[in-house]
């Protein structure tokens, strides 16, 4: 049952990042993502993370997705025109695609990852807070001071811009 | 067949690849924004697989970290996106390259 479940959220990821990937209307993209959010937090699950399934729902799904949608609403959603790609970009794709499927090959093949044995049941959030509150407590204050600069950018690039328009 | 630690990281790696020739291929800036979001995602399933497999925590409080930075990012990469469209009216990458040469 659990390798069905498995197979099935990823499958549902994997297809649904593709329709992000290949899809001609930005608004097809962002729904495809959404799609992908919702396999990757079923894998959450099956990983025993159920909070992080939980708040990658609400963080991502929930927020992001919604942003992205209402920019894509705001700014122009004209499907793009295919135009065959310059020489060096296919260049750059082939070599980086030649490289990453090597290093996934070498992964699967060479690497011995012994898997220790897993928990049979998941952390709780009371194990979270232990360890966001002891050995990671100054990440979690820097990540706040993050959020707060990424707040002040926001405020002061939108508000540059109305400046720029009132001043010619 | 029993889904093991391979298995994640398999699939991580796939769905990094994914974002990776989005990123490379797309010429909507929006949508080459959705695949970094991807390759994000796909970081985070493999650090949640090892810490599952390993009975640790680590990994899953990184996810943590990892969600944080990028509803942080979202939020500065589109308003200057919106920005950058106020200003040339286009989101077109080929269309945005003055400071080529």
């Amino acid at each position: 049952m659990a390798n069905f479940l498995f197979y099935f959220f990823a499958l549902l990821a994997l297809v649904s990042a593709a329709l992000v990937v290949v899809s001609k209307n930005p608004v097809n993209a962002a729904l495809g993502l959404l799609l992908s959010l919702v396999g990757v937090a079923g894998l959450f699950v099956l990983l025993n993370a159920a909070l992080l399934a939980f708040v990658l729902l609400l963080v991502y799904a929930g927020a992001v997705v919604a942003l992205f949608l209402f920019i894509i609403m705001l700014l122009d959603t004209r499907p793009e025109q295919s135009k065959p790609l310059p020489r060096m970009t296919l260049i750059a794709a082939t070599l980086g695609g030649a490289l990453l499927v090597v290093g996934v090959l070498s992964l699967n093949q060479r690497a011995a990852l012994s898997a220790g044995g897993a928990a049979v049941t998941g952390p709780t959030l009371k194990h979270y807070a232990e360890q966001l509150f002891t050995t990671y407590l100054l990440p979690v204050q820097l990540v706040g001071f993050l959020l707060l600069i990424a707040m002040l950018g926001v405020i002061v690039l939108s508000k540059k811009s109305d400046q720029a328009e009132e001043t010619p | 067949m029993i889904v093991d630690l391979p298995h994640y990281l398999l699939l991580s790696a796939v769905l990094f690849v994914l974002g990776f020739f989005g990123v490379l291929l797309r010429k909507n800036t929006l949508v080459i924004y959705m695949c970094l979001e991807l390759m994000l995602i796909a970081a985070t399933i493999a650090l949640a697989a090892f810490s599952h497999f390993n009975d640790t925590l680590d990994g899953n409080v990184f996810v943590f970290f990892i969600l944080t930075i990028a509803a942080a990012e979202v939020a500065v990469g589109l308003a200057i996106i919106v920005a950058l469209f106020r200003q040339r009216g286009t989101v077109q990458v080929e269309a945005l390259n003055h400071l080529q040469h």
